[in-house]
């Protein structure tokens, strides 16, 4: 039986924060209208998540959810198994109307970078405000990360997903781990014990 | 002699050594000592040579303002040169040696120079180097080159780690002495984000050597107490070793922290570049003592006052036992006090004013210092050190009243604020008459998006130099700053300082005033590039009027200090010379970085494997396994060939040909642009798109279509396959897949904005290989599955199903004049896809095939290549490509360009197929030389070539190229001159070479 393979086949590493690509995730690319309700039912019933996010949000739980990715295009993510049945979904619902859907699963990786110093690691490589206060669970951000394109949010407090092109996904591995080496500790995020 | 005091040092730890070595020779020094104060503890009073006479030179600053002691720090990979011995942190095992001497520092010979400083004037490298023409490149361009440069360029690769970091505040303040904090604190009350940077380990600036007293007490107290309130604000950062180098637009500053420099052995980056984004920024840079110009004021031992007072309180440690000042100002006045409260010996103050000072004033004659006003120095005698100061009026030509004997000289020509991060972004400086100085002008800030400003200064930065001016104008700094970023600022009072009233400063420009030439021939202004008075005053004689040209003709402040020094004193040397007010003259531009930064910390993370993205196709890690020769292709890594054991990389290429015109190969084009354009739209966006047309494409049918810019130039060419009735599949080349889609977005983005098409990029959703070759249908057939006769699906038509196991699109599609089946599957199942068709195919002798096989194959075709037959300047009717210009439509992107004269004039070089007359390999881009030469006298040339290569499956070589009226001369032979002295004699042919019928493609 075909086993599909995910770009990294799981790879970790645990440093300043725990690295580890999360296998493969469903992921539609939906463009469209945002505000019609074909394409908000569409990108719904695909994800199964009942909130169509707003402007540099994400509504994820789990391995479903919505990403907003720009004026007129969402990230619907489903399980990596059931892309084929949203799909169908997804083309009812948007029947006569003009929208695109389309896979793009095997296109993407998804890492997770998480634990207390995970912040301070994804600051090292992306230029945002990460401070606890600017950036919370349910935001989402298009960036780059060092030299590669990157989307990201957080699942909770202390992780962050990312996702990015497959081809660059052990180039984005690879740059975390060396903005997670020990003692490169920063201390602007979470402050360090006093001495 | 230099040493160490018995008292003072608020800094070291005397409990503790730390060894070192300069030039090879064993010191000891503190913890808590710089490089500089261990150096001046262990009489090493002369630290290196200067740039253009190799005069010894010793320490005269005592922070990052200090232009003359660089030395080399480290050894091996550790290495590096032109680092500043008074912002080095002394620590154990530490390594220096000196610069620019030869053969040592001791005896140079290149301190002849100095005797030949009458032949060296300002302008000397412009004036003599410029004849005779010739001499440039074998004559004075080595020398230049032999002689030129301060330290020595490391040899290994270095062996440290660096990294940025983003960072984001509200405010952002630079400096932390007493103003900065002040400012923060004030900020940060109003609840901002408060963000403060102090470029050196220690807190609180110059206030505790200068002294004074807060509220009662002393200065250094009150810097602690404000240290513990913002270590305990939440909303407060404090970073020391972290310099800001520079202001940017939009807030944008950029940070220098050195974590481990001072620590080597410690784990983690050397260094991190801070890249913040500020709202407001607070520069509370404080200010730099300026030197006065004197004849010899470059003799080791002659120190800027406040210098010596931080060598002193900071370190203990003093450049001599036996001291002269000289000023122009009271602050000097602190340094007699507390050298003689030390236990040395100040000779004498020698006042420029005739007045003398004020309340300091008082204070030294108490001490019993005898007090000279009016007076300078005339000269300062001495080789390797200070030995002896001539006395003369200020208000004379220097003619010696009196010669003493002494071994340190202290100096201070009045302080000018650090306005160089304010400048940075276009703030503006005044001209302050009274303190004689260049300050910020609070009106004309630099200023952020909304025409706002966007810095403020505080502090000395700001121009205040007492001790309660700074506090005055820090703590409103902070409330205006934190204002600005959005918050409401506390009502709180500033905290009182009481410190000596001082009398007025005399702007003292030369010293003595009426100094003659043989003085200031001897009177430095820029150290390290050793302009003086004489330079600065010759330039203004031959015309140099402006500053920025007089700094480039002299190189004043072109050094690695940027004139930190002698930028002031130089621009009113030559505003004197020029008889012009200083303010008229201004000043050079400050630019970044305020002190220089490694060049690790600009690099980051960015070096070794993630030195830059390296893409991967998901079969990328087999041919890495197999021996892949890899050629990049963007941030692509495509293998160029599979050289076997033994093979060359030239024959494996000529194999992978000739297999995959026998048998079978597969090659990884998984690369390759996938562009996903759907919508009622889409056929008429993609005849608007390409020169051919392509709304007339079936479903299940494919078409090659070539895409041009607005101006007619060939940009990108490939297959397109309509997928549905609304939907094309466009692929594009490996390079061109980003390009194109931007290009796609941006036309219906800005242009065609009411037009219903979406695009979506999904390049590597696919892994996609192809299938080339007479057994291709076989070995696709081995594995099973859907239909591929030549019935069920013809040349140039696609079609969807399974191919074994595999989930497959499948498209009819040939660029090597193959039997050919491009083949998508879902990148996941690509490796396992690929190892399938080697698998079934191992039988029927498949192989895998690289780039360049590729490329002598689609050349054999007579098809082009992206890049190679096309460079920006080409045209399709160039390329013979006129039958894929559609004549039915109305328009398309560069169909008017195409129509331009140049455009259509019939001396464009056009394609042809060119064929050596004795089968040898033409060099790629060589020129075809026509009769005749042109107006410089070379050949004229009539033709060029844009590939070339071996063909092993006419075993011989082919080419192709652009030639002059080419089509119609078929036939004729080209002369292409080698580069070796050779020529090459080429025949003009059909660009086709094989199977021109098509029936390979077509089976």
């Amino acid at each position: 039986m075909l086993e599909p393979v995910s770009a990294l086949n799981g790879a970790s590493f645990d440093g300043l924060a725990r690295i580890e690509e999360t296998g493969l995730q469903g992921m539609i690319t939906l463009r469209g209208d945002l505000s019609a309700k074909a394409v908000k039912s569409a990108a719904t019933a695909a994800s199964g998540v009942r909130r169509v996010p707003d402007q540099r949000q994400a509504n994820v739980s789990g391995e479903k959810g919505l990403c907003w990715m720009s004026p007129d295009e969402l990230l619907v993510l489903c399980p990596y198994g059931a892309v084929a049945e949203a799909l169908e979904k997804m083309q009812a619902a948007l029947a006569g109307s003009h929208a695109l859907a389309v896979n793009v699963s095997d296109a993407r990786a998804v890492v997770r970078l998480s634990g207390p110093a995970a912040r301070e690691v994804l600051a090292k490589l992306c230029p945002v405000d990460l401070a606890p206060a600017a950036f919370t669970p349910g935001m989402f951000r298009r960036t780059r990360m060092a030299q590669a394109p990157v989307a990201f949010w957080m699942d909770d407090d202390e992780s962050f997903r990312i996702v990015c092109f497959r081809s660059v996904a052990q180039y984005v591995f690879d740059v975390l781990k060396v903005a997670a080496q020990p003692g490169s500790e920063v201390g602007f995020h979470a402050r360090p014990e006093p001495v | 002699m230099s040493t160490r005091l018995a008292n003072h040092g608020r800094l070291i730890d005397r409990s503790a050594t730390l060894g070192f070595t300069f030039n090879g020779k064993a010191m000891i020094g503190h913890p808590g000592d710089t490089l500089a104060s261990a150096l001046l503890a262990n009489d090493q009073l002369m630290i290196g040579r200067s740039f253009k006479y190799h005069r010894p030179r010793g320490l005269v600053a005592s922070g990052a303002e200090e232009p003359n002691a660089l030395v080399g720090l480290g050894s091996g990979a550790r290495f590096e040169p032109n680092q500043r011995a008074t912002t080095t942190e002394l620590f154990d095992g530490l390594e220096a040696i000196s610069q620019n001497h030869w053969p040592s520092l001791e005896f140079d010979i290149g301190a002849v120079n100095t005797y030949l400083s009458r032949f060296l004037p300002a302008g000397f490298y412009y004036k003599m180097f410029m004849y005779p023409r010739g001499f440039w490149k074998h004559v004075y361009e080595p020398f230049i080159r032999q002689s030129a440069g301060l330290g020595k360029v490391p040899t290994e690769r270095d062996s440290d780690t660096y990294e940025h970091f983003y960072a984001f505040t509200d405010v952002l303040v630079i400096g932390g002495g007493v103003a900065g904090l002040q400012a923060a604190k004030s900020a940060a009350q109003s609840g901002a984000r408060v963000l403060v940077l102090e470029q050196t380990a220690h807190w609180g600036g110059r206030a505790p050597v200068d002294g004074g007293s807060v509220g009662g007490a002393p200065v250094e107290e009150f810097v602690a107490a404000l240290l513990d309130e913002l270590g305990a604000m939440e909303n407060v950062t404090l970073r020391s070793r972290t310099m800001a180098a520079g202001v940017y637009d939009h807030g944008y500053v950029l940070g220098y922290e050195r974590l481990t420099d001072h620590a080597p052995t410690q784990p983690g980056p050397r260094h991190r570049l801070w890249r913040i984004r500020a709202a407001q920024v607070i520069s509370a840079t404080g200010a730099i003592e300026r030197p006065l110009s004197f004849a010899g004021n470059d003799v080791p031992g002659v120190m800027l006052a406040g210098a010596m007072r931080d060598y002193a309180v900071n370190f203990g440690v003093a450049p001599g036992k036996r001291i002269i000042v000289a000023t122009n100002n009271d602050d000097a006045y602190r340094t007699a006090i507390t050298l003689r409260q030390a236990g040395l010996d100040v000779l004498r103050i020698l006042d420029a004013r005739d007045t003398g000072g004020g309340a300091l004033m008082n204070e030294a004659r108490a001490l019993g210092i005898r007090i000279d006003c009016g007076r300078a120095i005339g000269k300062v005698s001495g080789g390797k050190r200070v030995h002896k100061v001539q006395i003369c009026a200020q208000n004379g030509q220097g003619g010696a009243l009196e010669a003493v004997e002494c071994d340190a000289v202290a100096m201070s020509g009045g302080w000018s604020p650090v306005v160089h991060l304010w400048s940075h972004c276009g703030g503006k400086l005044l001209w302050d008459e009274a303190q004689a100085h260049f300050r910020p002008d609070p009106q004309r800030p630099p200023t952020g998006a909304g025409g706002k400003g966007f810095v403020t200064t505080a502090g000395s930065a700001s121009g205040a130099l007492s001790l309660a001016g700074v506090l005055r104008d820090a703590n409103e700094a902070g409330k205006s700053a934190a204002q600005a970023a959005g918050f409401k600022p506390k009502r709180t009072r500033t905290p009182q300082a009481e410190d000596a009233t001082e009398a007025p400063l005399e702007p003292v420009w030369l010293m003595p005033r009426e100094a003659g030439v043989r003085l200031r021939a001897k009177t430095w202004l820029d150290y390290q590039n050793d302009v003086k008075v004489t330079d600065v005053q010759l330039a203004a004689r031959e015309g140099y009027e402006s500053v920025e040209h007089t700094k480039r003709y002299t190189t004043l402040g072109m050094a690695t200090d940027q004139g930190k020094l002698s930028n002031i004193n130089g621009l009113a040397t030559l505003s004197q010379a020029l008889g012009a007010a200083i303010p008229a003259v201004g000043t050079t531009t400050f630019r970044p970085p305020y002190t220089p930064i490694s060049m690790g910390a600009i690099a980051g993370e960015a070096r070794g494997a993630v030195f830059q993205p390296l893409r991967r196709t998901p079969m990328h890690g087999w041919h890495a396994e197999h021996g892949a020769e890899w050629e990049p292709v963007g941030q692509w890594r495509r293998p160029y060939a599979y050289p076997r054991t033994g093979e060359s990389v030239h024959d494996a290429v000529n194999r992978e040909v000739r297999n995959t015109r026998q048998a079978v190969g597969l090659l990884d084009a998984s690369t390759l642009g996938k562009l996903i354009v759907k919508g009622p739209d889409a056929g008429r966006f993609l005849d608007m798109l390409y020169t051919n047309m392509m709304s007339t494409l079936k479903p299940g049918r494919c078409r090659y279509g070539l895409m041009c810019s607005e101006n007619g130039f060939l940009i990108d060419d490939g297959v397109v396959a309509r997928l549905d009735e609304d939907t094309f599949l466009c692929h594009t080349t490996t390079g061109g897949a980003e390009r194109i889609h931007a290009h796609m977005e941006e036309w219906l983005q800005t242009e065609w904005w009411d037009w219903k098409v979406f695009v979506a990029n999904v390049t590597e959703q696919y892994a996609q290989v192809a299938v080339v070759g007479p057994k291709a249908r076989q070995l696709l057939e081995k594995l099973g599955g859907m239909d591929l006769g030549a019935e069920a699906l013809p040349f140039m038509g696609w079609s969807e199903g399974r191919i074994g196991e595999f989930d497959a699109r499948v498209f009819r599609i040939s660029f090597s004049g193959e039997l050919s089946f491009e083949i998508a599957v879902p990148a996941s199942q690509g490796l396992a896809f690929w190892s399938a068709l080697l698998a079934a195919g191992h039988a029927l002798g498949v192989m895998p095939y690289g780039t360049e096989a590729l490329h002598v194959m689609r050349a054999e075709k007579g098809f082009i290549m992206i890049g190679d037959e096309t460079d920006g300047t080409v045209i399709p009717q160039d390329l013979g490509l006129d039958w894929a210009i559609s004549k039915k439509k109305d328009d398309y992107l560069g169909k008017r360009a195409q129509a331009r004269s140049h455009m259509t004039d019939p001396e464009r070089w056009k394609l042809v197929g060119l064929e050596t007359t004795d089968g040898s390999v033409l060099p790629d881009g060589a020129y075809a030389i026509g009769p005749g030469v042109n107006a410089n006298g070379q050949s004229n040339t009539q033709g060029r070539v844009t590939s070339t290569y071996f063909s092993p499956t006419l075993n011989k070589g082919i080419a192709m190229g652009l030639v002059l009226h080419g089509p119609d001369r078929m036939g004729e032979v080209l002369e292409f001159p080698g580069t070796e002295g050779n020529t090459f004699h080429a025949r003009i042919v059909d660009p086709v070479f094989f199977d021109k019928d098509g029936e390979k493609q077509n089976a």
